[in-house]
């Protein structure tokens, strides 16, 4: 019973911290949703045990718990590799815009030039 | 016949020792050419320096890497309608008097890449990092169906076609700059050449080698040119749209 309920107050903390991100605007909707869905599952099942009880059964796992940790550390291994991709896709970015910027640093101080020249 | 409108690509990363020398030489050899230096990132005089050498400096506002570099080099000679862009080393490993065998293989080839393993060469590598040159030579001479002995050569150019090409795709990762951009212009047909050239040893920086950093050079290597040649389906573009 005391596991059950720190399992529920554990969720609904990361809920509220992640409404609150969002909410505060410094948390985006496609990460947050993740998160909410996440922790709103937490809470469903720290709430009705009898449910992982009943999954674990019909999936032919032994221990109800290990299902609760197979799930989850797929699910975070997904997160991380989305938070990789995105990584490596604002690299590029940032990059492209790095370069951008220089040329046109040198393209303005080109201009400067030929104007004080004329 | 020689090439017209050839803009000589120096990228420079903290090479205030030998950035001046190296326009110095390059300019006796190829009066005709201009000189770019893109400045990746570099704390010290590097940029001031080859200002007052005469060349045009490009400076990043931070240090992206050679393949970045590069790549604003390309978008400097596109925008600017260069016909040729030949890449020079900023730390003086590459002689100048070969500019002109560099840019000429460009009147029947897209890239030409200068090769420092021939038979005059002084230039020597051994253990773990030969295996990996030699790696890369082979696996990337067969996508060309053309020998390419020096795949991890700095010293080359490009010609419209490859301009065009490396302006929009050229890869930042380790070896991008190198074997990447070759296996890049492989898969989009473009004809590559090479051509024996000079290799100096280090005029000033950095010669860090030892067996460690051997071995994660052959490692790298090796993922660098499974990935390129597996390549086909997802490459970060990095474009803004």
């Amino acid at each position: 019973m005391t596991a059950q309920i720190l399992g529920a107050v554990a969720a609904v903390i990361t809920f509220a911290f992640v409404f609150s991100l969002l909410r505060r605007g410094v948390l985006r909707e496609k990460y947050a949703v993740l998160w909410l869905f996440f922790s709103g599952a937490a809470l469903f099942f720290a709430v009705f045990p009898g449910a992982l009880l009943w999954l674990s059964t019909t999936l032919n796992v032994a221990e109800p718990v290990n299902l609760l940790f197979f799930v989850t550390l797929v699910m975070l291994i997904l997160v991380a590799i989305q938070l990789s991709f995105e990584l490596s896709r604002h690299e590029a970015r940032i990059r492209r815009l790095a370069e951008e910027v220089a040329l046109l640093e040198e393209a303005i101080q080109e201009q400067r030039d030929a104007d004080s020249g004329s | 016949m020689t090439v017209r409108r050839a803009l000589v690509a120096v990228p420079a990363w903290n090479e205030q020792g030998s950035i001046a020398d190296v326009i110095a030489k390059v300019r006796s050899h190829r009066p005709d050419a201009d000189i770019l230096v893109v400045n990746d990132g570099s704390t010290d005089r590097t940029a001031r320096l080859a200002e007052e050498a005469g060349a045009t400096v490009v400076s990043l506002p931070f240090n992206v890497g050679v393949g970045g570099a590069m790549r604003t080099a390309f978008l400097y000679a596109q925008r600017h309608g260069y016909q040729a862009v030949v890449q020079v080393d900023a730390d003086g490993q590459h002689d100048p008097a070969d500019l002109d065998r560099v840019l000429d293989g460009l009147v029947d080839a897209d890239v030409v890449v200068g090769t420092r393993f021939h038979p005059d060469s002084q230039y020597f590598v051994g253990g773990p990092r030969r295996w990996a040159m030699i790696l890369l030579s082979k696996a990337l001479s067969r996508m060309n169906r053309g020998r390419i002995s020096d795949p991890t050569s700095g010293f080359r150019s490009a010609g419209p076609r490859a301009i065009e090409l490396f302006a929009t795709e050229y890869p930042a990762d380790y070896l991008g700059d190198t074997v990447g951009s070759l296996a890049i212009a492989i898969r989009n047909k473009l004809v590559i050449h090479e051509t024996p050239v000079t290799m100096y040893f280090r005029q000033t920086g950095r010669p860090s080698k030892n067996a460690v950093w051997s071995a994660l050079y052959l490692g790298r290597a090796t993922l660098a040119i499974i990935a390129t040649s597996l390549k086909g389906g997802y490459t970060p573009k990095g474009d803004l749209s």
